[in-house]
């Protein structure tokens, strides 16, 4: 298990290297290059578990199958694009003063050990340490979140952390009563955490301890996903850290607690036997896409707005997962990829665009095709994608997710519409502004990291017009695991 | 022995609720992190017990996790903290003492209600307790939210963690070592997190108040 072991060495020690390299120019690369290492093992992992099938490693503590090794290919690969958009974002950020040398290398060292906290999260067996990984990476990005030190970036911290803290210790009550659930039938020396375990176990939990402790559980890195009502500290976050952290919060972080939650669910319903667990969450996910919709055309702030079309987008996921059927999960699966690649590319985009115009009023944004086409564009094509335009992927699972729901629950499909449609007038009317128009202010126009940005439009066009075979198995096999 | 021992157990768990409700109307910060180390001192008194009664070796190791960690580190970290912030002696004006114990109590009620249930089916001899742990820690969040200081906020944290692994020992015989050892180094990395914060926020706001947290909001 050299691939895996690899996997998550590579960001510890890119964080001790880019502790230790200090204030030097070089870092920025340094960071890059280790995201680079990290994603070509991650590969490797995933082309090995592909081929033979899901494998432990280190005395059963760590376990990858298709659906988290797939977590984990799209973790290193957007942290590596991440971190490439974040070199010429921070030049800038040093250059007007915003970051102090110190600052900088507090911002590249978290940045791995965040890297590092998720695919710690996403690869353990153990139920215990996938929730000390969660509260590690709800410390790590606290630090990210406040890297500026300004007022505002402080509240959205302070707030960040204690929400976070509080919602993510409801998960470790869950997880207690899950252990307890588990200790009854495994025994307290059979491994009664980890995951693999409780799975063959699961038909014979205690189903009065299950219940109570998914619901702990869903409320708990159900904060950590977004869910509304406990999604206060989401916008906060997003809108006063930097960047790069906001494209890497949305389009990973948000994916490692959903996570946590399927694992969690196919354990209560093995318990079960009922739906319960999914009925859950699709209530939460339907509150989530409905409030966010709504709450979204009232934003002023840009990185706020696409942060409460986050919101919406998990809600959405929850929902498909809720519905538990192999083609919802499959829906949600493509999702949560297609909703990685074009939110982070999004915050690319919407990163140069604050940094040309010095603002993240979107009333002060104006012109941005005048300033710069390649961003102008960028940010069009971007806001298609992410309302769910075709060609692009989120139509696709969008789509997908839809005509299940018509099948399986019809009564919420309308109510699915209503909330895209609302989301849909109110990014593409702000944008359309953004866009189009004469800039208004005086703009400090640098050349934007491209590459990153073409990349994941480019996937995620691809993965509207056609899921290469390869993918689509692995989809479904990932979605058999999570699925009913 | 094990009848004595469930009855300490008992005891403890009175203890801390007991402690939990008089921290609820604690105005005083520094009483505030003597009751925090008060707590701590009875979680590592009835893990104690529950190691000697149930022979579980680990347990003896988590009870020495707790001591270092929530009675000598974190309680000496808090001191410096409002030592080098000046806020000591600060009293926090609290409103509806009375109520605040009323709505306690219903707490109380509904945790025993929610475990109920749940609470037979447990192995370990603290099995009764489960609904008090349940309890201190939804009085440490209600105590979290009605608070307006940044250090009775944290304070406030810290003590739902403890109920947290009050409950861990209630319904389980403690999780397994290398969880409870990644849970105690979150919990510390998090107040050192929390304290330079609050330093944060001190030289931004020259004062201690959350209150200061409310600028963002959704226009």
């Amino acid at each position: 298990m050299d691939a895996l072991l690899t996997v998550l060495a590579v960001p510890l020690a890119g964080a001790l290297a880019l502790t230790l390299c200090g204030q030097r120019a070089l870092a920025p690369l340094i960071n890059i290059a280790f995201c680079a290492v990290g994603l070509v093992a991650a590969l490797a992992l995933a082309v090995k578990v592909n081929a033979h099938g899901a494998q432990f490693a280190y005395n059963q503590q760590f376990y990858v199958d298709a659906l988290n090794v797939f977590l984990v290919t799209l973790t290193t690969f957007v942290g590596l694009t991440t971190a490439i958009f974040s070199r010429p974002y921070v030049r800038h950020e040093h250059a007007i003063g915003k970051l102090t040398p110190r600052r900088m290398v507090l911002y590249h060292s978290m940045y791995q050990l965040f890297i590092f906290t998720m695919l710690l999260a996403l690869m353990t067996n153990n139920l215990g340490i996938l929730w000390v990984a969660m509260e590690a990476a709800t410390l790590a990005t606290a630090l990210l979140v406040s890297v500026y030190r300004t007022a505002a970036s402080l509240e959205a911290a302070w707030k960040y952390f204690i929400l976070c803290g509080v919602g993510v210790a409801q998960a470790l009550l869950g997880t207690v009563l899950l252990y307890m659930a588990a200790e009854r039938v495994v025994g307290v020396e059979g491994g009664a955490l980890l995951w693999t375990n409780l799975n063959h176990v699961k038909t014979a939990l205690d189903p009065n301890i299950v219940t109570l402790a998914f619901v702990f559980l869903l409320l708990g890195y159900g904060t950590k996903i977004g869910l509304v009502p406990v999604h206060n500290w989401l916008p906060d976050a997003h809108a006063e850290g930097p960047t790069p952290i906001s494209a890497v919060l949305s389009g990973l972080l948000l994916n490692v607690a959903l996570y946590a939650v399927l694992r969690c669910k196919v354990l209560i319903d093995g318990s079960l036997g009922t739906q319960l667990a999914g009925h859950l969450m699709i209530g939460f996910g339907l509150t989530s896409v409905l409030v966010a919709a709504f709450l979204l055309s009232r934003q002023r702030d840009v990185k706020r707005m696409f942060s409460y079309s986050s919101i919406e987008h998990m809600g959405l996921m929850t929902f498909a997962f809720g519905l538990g059927s192999p083609l919802a999960c499959f829906a949600g699966l493509l999702h949560m990829t297609v909703h990685s690649l074009v939110k982070s590319s999004i915050f690319f985009v919407v990163g140069h665009a604050t940094q040309a115009t010095g603002t993240q009023l979107m009333a002060d944004i104006r012109g941005l095709r005048r300033i710069n086409p390649t961003l102008g564009w960028g940010l069009m094509l971007g806001a298609l994608a992410i309302v769910g335009m075709p060609p692009f992927g989120v139509f696709a699972a969008e789509f997908l997710l839809l005509t299940t729901t018509m099948r399986e629950l019809p009564w919420a499909a309308p109510l699915l519409l209503v909330a895209l449609a609302v989301a849909f007038a109110a990014i593409f009317t702000r944008v359309q502004a953004m866009v189009f128009g004469d800039p208004s202010r005086d703009v400090v126009a640098r050349p934007p990291a491209v590459a990153p940005l073409f990349i994941h439009m480019g996937l995620a066009l691809l993965l509207g017009l056609y899921i290469p075979d390869y993918l689509a198995a692995w989809f479904r096999e990932a979605a058999r695991i999570v699925g009913h | 022995m094990d009848a004595l021992g469930t009855q300490v157990i008992n005891l403890c768990a009175a203890v801390l609720l007991m402690v939990t409700f008089v921290m609820i109307s604690q105005r005083r910060i520094v009483s505030l992190i003597h009751l925090y180390t008060l707590q701590g001192m009875t979680l590592v008194a009835a893990t104690l017990v529950v190691a000697l009664v149930s022979h579980q070796p680990h347990l003896y190791g988590s009870a020495a996790i707790t001591a270092l960690l929530k009675v000598l580190l974190i309680p000496f970290l808090l001191h410096r903290v409002i030592d080098r912030l000046n806020v000591r002696w600060d009293v926090e004006t609290l409103i509806n003492i009375p109520t605040m114990m009323i709505i306690g109590i219903v707490l109380v009620v509904f945790a025993f209600n929610l475990t109920m249930p749940i609470t037979g089916l447990s192995a370990s001899i603290a099995r009764g307790t489960l609904g008090i742990a349940l309890a201190c820690v939804l009085l440490s969040f209600m105590m979290m939210i009605t608070r307006a200081k940044a250090v009775p906020q944290v304070i406030g944290f810290l003590s739902m963690e403890n109920g947290l692994f009050f409950a861990a020992t209630a319904a389980t015989y403690g999780m397994p070592m290398v969880v409870e050892l990644g849970i105690a180094l979150d919990v510390l990395v998090g107040i050192l997190i929390l304290g330079v914060f609050m330093f944060q926020i001190r030289s931004q706001f020259d004062s201690l108040d959350i209150r200061h947290l409310e600028k963002l909001k959704d226009e």
